[in-house]
């Protein structure tokens, strides 16, 4: 009996899959990196306006959330007129003060100089809220704000 | 006896893990970073005291409830304001600012530093109306900013103001320090003064 015994050579050779994980790996890192993970669901509609003079936002660690849109559909209980949401309830005016006052307070005084309120407003809520928003803002002095808005030419 | 070797690990389900978790991660995913217009809100005052400003020096912008503009008291299509908007603040109608271009009409504003926009709006605007006002509005600010920086430094405003304003930034020795002063000669080239009226309730 030889040692050697001769390859049989059975068809084609399958293709090897031993690379399969390494590339899945390197599209696993690519979507880890460039994934940002929503933090709250929305109870609201949310479908931003668009405007082209924009610039970017900074890191998320400067920003706070502020939503505001028409409850949606499986909602019905908010009603059917404008509703505020800070992180994942549902609130009014008045409670804009202490939200702005506990995201102050989560982060360092170095970061709080940078920290702009994010306006995420859906493009059908009337102005009336909004200066009620804006006035409110004014008032803990959080004068730094970003309409938050998609690419687009506000035009069409 | 021959020495046994040690039993090699299975690999194979390593792409399934890999797999799972590239999912996992392709579902959650949202690319984009997130923009929008930045403003800084004025100071809240309980009676803002008003300034004396002549009429010439005002443009006023108003949206009523049925998103349609008023200019100056003349209905004005909303693709056009941006180009009134750079014409008004540009003017120089006192021929003392000596990088403006405008028409120095005397009847409009005196120059960038005196011209004010004031823009109210009705509070049955939509927001998204609004949104469209303010970038025309600051696309003009912008416009002229740009201009002006591009001459001076070759470099476009906004871009400088970004950089300078990002907290990333301060990694690099000396880079706000030195772009800040470029940023506040600029703003005070053309002061953004935009104010917004309070809405009328109904």
């Amino acid at each position: 009996m030889s040692k050697f015994k001769k390859k049989k050579s059975a068809g084609t050779p399958g293709i090897s899959t031993a690379s399969l994980p390494d590339i899945v790996f390197m599209l696993l890192f690519f979507f880890m990196t460039a994934t940002t993970m929503k933090d709250s669901d929305l109870m609201i509609e949310n479908r931003l306006p668009k405007a082209d003079q924009t610039a970017k936002l900074h890191k998320k660690e400067y920003l706070m959330y502020i939503y505001v849109g028409k409850p949606k559909q499986g909602y019905a209980s908010l009603g059917t007129s404008d509703r505020i949401q800070l992180n994942d309830k549902i609130s009014s005016v008045s409670d804009i003060r202490s939200f702005v006052i506990t995201e102050r307070a989560e982060r360092n005084s170095e970061a709080e100089k940078y920290l702009t309120a994010s306006l995420k407003i859906d493009k059908e809520v009337r102005m009336g809220l909004i200066q009620d928003i804006k006035t409110e803002l004014r008032k803990v002095e959080q004068l730094k704000v970003n309409y938050t808005t998609n690419k687009g030419n506000p035009l069409d | 006896m021959a020495k046994r070797e040690a039993p090699e690990v299975n690999a194979g389900s390593m792409a399934d893990i890999a797999f799972l978790l590239l999912i996992f991660f392709l579902v959650t995913t949202t690319i984009g970073v997130d923009q929008g217009i930045n403003r800084l809100l004025p100071r809240y005052e309980e009676n803002p005291p008003v300034p004396p400003i002549n009429e010439r020096n005002i443009m006023r912008v108003l949206v009523n409830r049925d998103n349609q503009l008023l200019v100056n008291e003349k209905p004005m299509d909303i693709k056009d304001l941006r180009q009134a908007a750079i014409e008004f603040l540009d003017n120089n109608g006192k021929q003392e600012c000596a990088y403006c271009l405008g028409k120095k009409d005397p009847n409009s504003s005196d120059g960038p530093d005196d011209a004010v926009i004031s823009l109210m709006n009705d509070g049955q605007t939509t927001y998204q109306t609004y949104i469209a006002v303010q970038n025309e509005l600051v696309a003009a600010y912008y416009f002229l900013r740009d201009r002006e920086s591009m001459r001076r430094f070759n470099k476009k405003y906004t871009e400088i103001e970004y950089v300078a304003n990002d907290p990333a930034s301060k990694a690099q020795e000396g880079l706000v320090e030195e772009l800040q002063p470029k940023v506040k000669l600029i703003q005070d080239l053309y002061p953004m003064r935009l104010s917004e009226a309070e809405p009328k309730k109904n």
